[in-house]
């Protein structure tokens, strides 16, 4: 039915499963939807936050999916920059997988202000000495990069690359992409490095407060850091599930095992810096404002020390070795689970920047508050993962999007 | 217009509140509310979600009978010039919704130019800060008894004590009519310091040695306004937000409760003045 759309030489399932799986994803799609404008229309006392936890499950799933979205900007660096040519067989999935977590992002953003139809007001009376400030310039212009590389892939659609103009635009556009990766690079270092700083600077909050260099916290340096490491694992992730589900070997080995080796060697650098990072805090900032280490993991049924063993060793030190072995990254199930737990661990960092910090008592005669989102909150968190799986499902079948698909599975 | 062109020494407002006073009556909760047109809901017992500028706190020194002591700590916004006004949320807001005036010390919040992102909510150590989860909804006929001096807020944005600035507002206006531009000290006084009954909380302006905040507090300037009485403290002083509102109590344990100390360090040593 729609094979004329499908690009030469691959096969895809038949249009009635594609819709089949469309429709089902769509169903969850439209839960997010429909509670979206539940938010949307009354508000969001349709939340489980409260004036404790300012800051809850959106803000986490935001810094989430720009992190696991790093990979575009780091793939693209090194693809286009540092000149890792193999690259050029995952950085189009590398771009459309960004683009679905910065639009997820900035669509999470719209819900989560309290006056979205005020949310302008961030670039028109600019607070320069905001964080949120500097990631909401970064995170609009990187999603028009994110948008500017992802059309010479729309544009390889075999119908619309008859068109000549199409044709000749997408050409020009491939031969000036080394531009956007290098600007997507600049504005991600310091997005990614700004959601490092948002908890960082809050000097009222000793559990999320780091001390810095100049204006920048190290988690400025942490975030942007782990992104570039943490990123490109989540496009493997990604890659290798499509093959799982595809049944379809969609990029060579050689490819795999570069990228992994080069997140490998960026996670255990990162993981040091980390160590060092954390090492210093809970022996002399938290100390200097009154609070031993422990005192942010303790009397509460959540938060044990337990989560920064999880994040810093098993999601943090044990991928990383994996990745940094050839043993490691040539074993498919071996680098399935550093990935995942890569993955995880980026994630839990991300949690802990958000949901601890609000979660941790300052004043001591307040106590610990768990959070436990509504369901209004957990459908809209969901709908860019439902949207996500419909853009990967379109762009899988109507784009070429693995160059290496054809040769593969001939 | 005699003073007109003077060099006026910026005023910095603050409170001291005396926690030995205090009976925890509630009073200030209730004229803040009224003054400042403070929304309430039908059920008001969930304190996660709900407003109120001034929150007294229950605290206890966790002793049993006879030396049982407990002690009520009224807490409004507590207006931190932090450093060179970077208070904590100041300078976090991205859209320039709250604002530090040099001229008074006084934190303030645009409610028109929230767009509630709750950033500053996450800055605020105090959690002086609260979001209208909901719009407010009056009863009926009560719209009559609100303030006019005082904007209602919308559902969405975040609001705060203002140290009743509209209150310092008329009484500028009413000073520059007769000629002045200094107030005396009662000519500005915030509902909350009036309607105490018991007299625990002192008002004016911690920069002038004549208002009695300052006699009480005796803050050093030169450190962030830390307060030179040895009875009097702040809330996280460790934590350089340097706060306008002292407390004062002749209570060791009262004190030490202001802030966080690590096991091995002596309190009394350390930090009793």
């Amino acid at each position: 039915m729609d094979s004329a759309l499908i690009p030469e030489g691959v096969t895809r399932c038949s249009f009635g499963k594609f819709a089949l799986g469309i429709i089902i994803v769509g169903g969850v799609l439209l839960w997010g939807v429909y509670a979206m404008m539940l938010i949307w229309l009354k508000g969001l006392n349709q939340t489980n936050m409260n004036d404790f936890y300012g800051f809850a499950l959106w803000i986490w799933a935001d810094l989430g999916v720009i992190a696991l979205g790093g990979g575009a900007f780091f793939i693209g660096l090194l693809r286009y920059i540092i000149g890792k040519d193999e690259l050029k067989n995952i950085i189009n999935y590398a771009v459309l997988i960004g683009f679905i977590c910065y639009s997820s992002a900035l669509l999470i953003l719209a819900i989560d202000v309290g006056q979205p139809l005020r949310s302008w007001f961030i670039f028109w009376h600019a607070n320069i000495h905001s964080m949120l400030t500097e990631v909401a310039f970064c995170l609009s212009c990187y999603f028009a990069v994110l948008t500017i590389e992802y059309i010479p892939l729309i544009l390889e659609n075999r119908q619309l690359n008859k068109v000549p103009f199409f044709h000749n635009l997408a050409h020009n556009m491939h031969e000036v992409m080394a531009i956007f990766a290098a600007t997507g690079a600049f504005l991600s270092f310091f997005h990614q490095g700004s959601l490092g700083g948002t908890p960082a600077v809050l000097y009222g909050r000793p559990f999320a407060f780091r001390e810095g260099i100049f204006i920048w916290p190290w988690t400025f340096f942490l975030f942007t850091w782990s992104a570039a490491a943490y990123g490109p694992c989540f496009t493997l992730f990604v890659t290798r599930l499509t093959e799982k589900i595809t049944k379809k070997k969609l990029v060579k080995q050689n490819v795999i095992d570069l990228l992994a080796k080069i997140s490998g060697w960026t996670m255990g650098t990162y993981i040091i810096a980390k160590i060092i990072d954390t090492w210093y805090w809970a022996t002399v900032t938290a100390p200097d404002m009154g609070s031993n280490l422990i005192d942010f993991y303790s009397n509460n049924p959540f938060y044990g020390i337990w989560i920064l063993v999880v994040e810093i060793v098993i999601c943090g030190i044990v991928p990383a070795l994996i990745l940094l072995t050839p043993k490691g990254r040539s074993n498919p199930t071996l680098l399935f689970t550093a990935v995942l737990l890569a993955c995880i661990g980026v994630l839990l960092n991300r949690w802990v920047m958000v949901l601890q910090v609000m979660a941790v008592p300052v004043m001591t005669f307040e106590n610990w508050v768990m959070y436990i989102p509504s369901w209004q909150e957990v459908a809209t968190t969901i709908l860019p993962v439902a949207y996500g799986i419909i853009l990967v499902m379109i762009s899988f079948r109507y784009l070429p999007i693995f160059p290496q698909e054809r040769e593969l599975n001939s | 217009m005699k003073e007109e062109g003077k060099h006026k020494k910026a005023k910095k407002y603050g409170m001291v509140i005396n926690l030995d006073e205090c009976t925890g009556c509630g009073a200030c909760m209730v004229a803040c509310m009224a003054e400042n047109n403070v929304p309430f809901r039908e059920d008001e017992s969930n304190k996660l979600d709900s407003i109120a500028w001034m929150r007294v706190y229950k605290l206890t020194n966790g002793k049993s009978y006879p030396e049982a002591d407990i002690c009520y700590l009224p807490r409004p916004c507590m207006h931190c010039e932090g450093d060179h006004g970077h208070s904590p949320c100041v300078s976090v807001c991205p859209a320039t919704a709250t604002d530090y005036n040099y001229e008074t010390g006084i934190v303030s919040q645009i409610y028109t130019r929230c767009f509630g992102c709750r950033y500053c909510m996450a800055a605020c150590p105090y959690h002086a800060r609260y979001f209208n989860w909901w719009d407010p909804v009056w009863p009926e006929g009560s719209t009559k008894y609100l303030s006019p001096n005082v904007s209602p807020r919308m559902r969405g944005v975040v609001e705060k004590c203002s140290f009743c600035f509209h209150r310092y507002q008329l009484a500028m206006d009413k000073a520059y009519l007769e000629g002045r531009t200094v107030l005396e000290e009662d000519e500005y006084q915030t509902s909350c310091t009036q309607a105490c009954p018991a007299g625990a909380i002192t008002f004016g302006d911690l920069n002038n040695p004549e208002h009695k905040v300052h006699q009480l507090a005796k803050p050093d300037n030169k450190h962030g306004g830390r307060p030179g009485n040895p009875n009097v403290f702040r809330l996280l002083e460790r934590l350089g937000t340097n706060p306008k509102v002292y407390y004062m109590s002749s209570r060791e344990w009262v004190r030490q409760a202001g802030d966080n100390y690590i096991d091995n360090e002596d309190f009394a040593k350390n930090y009793r003045h």
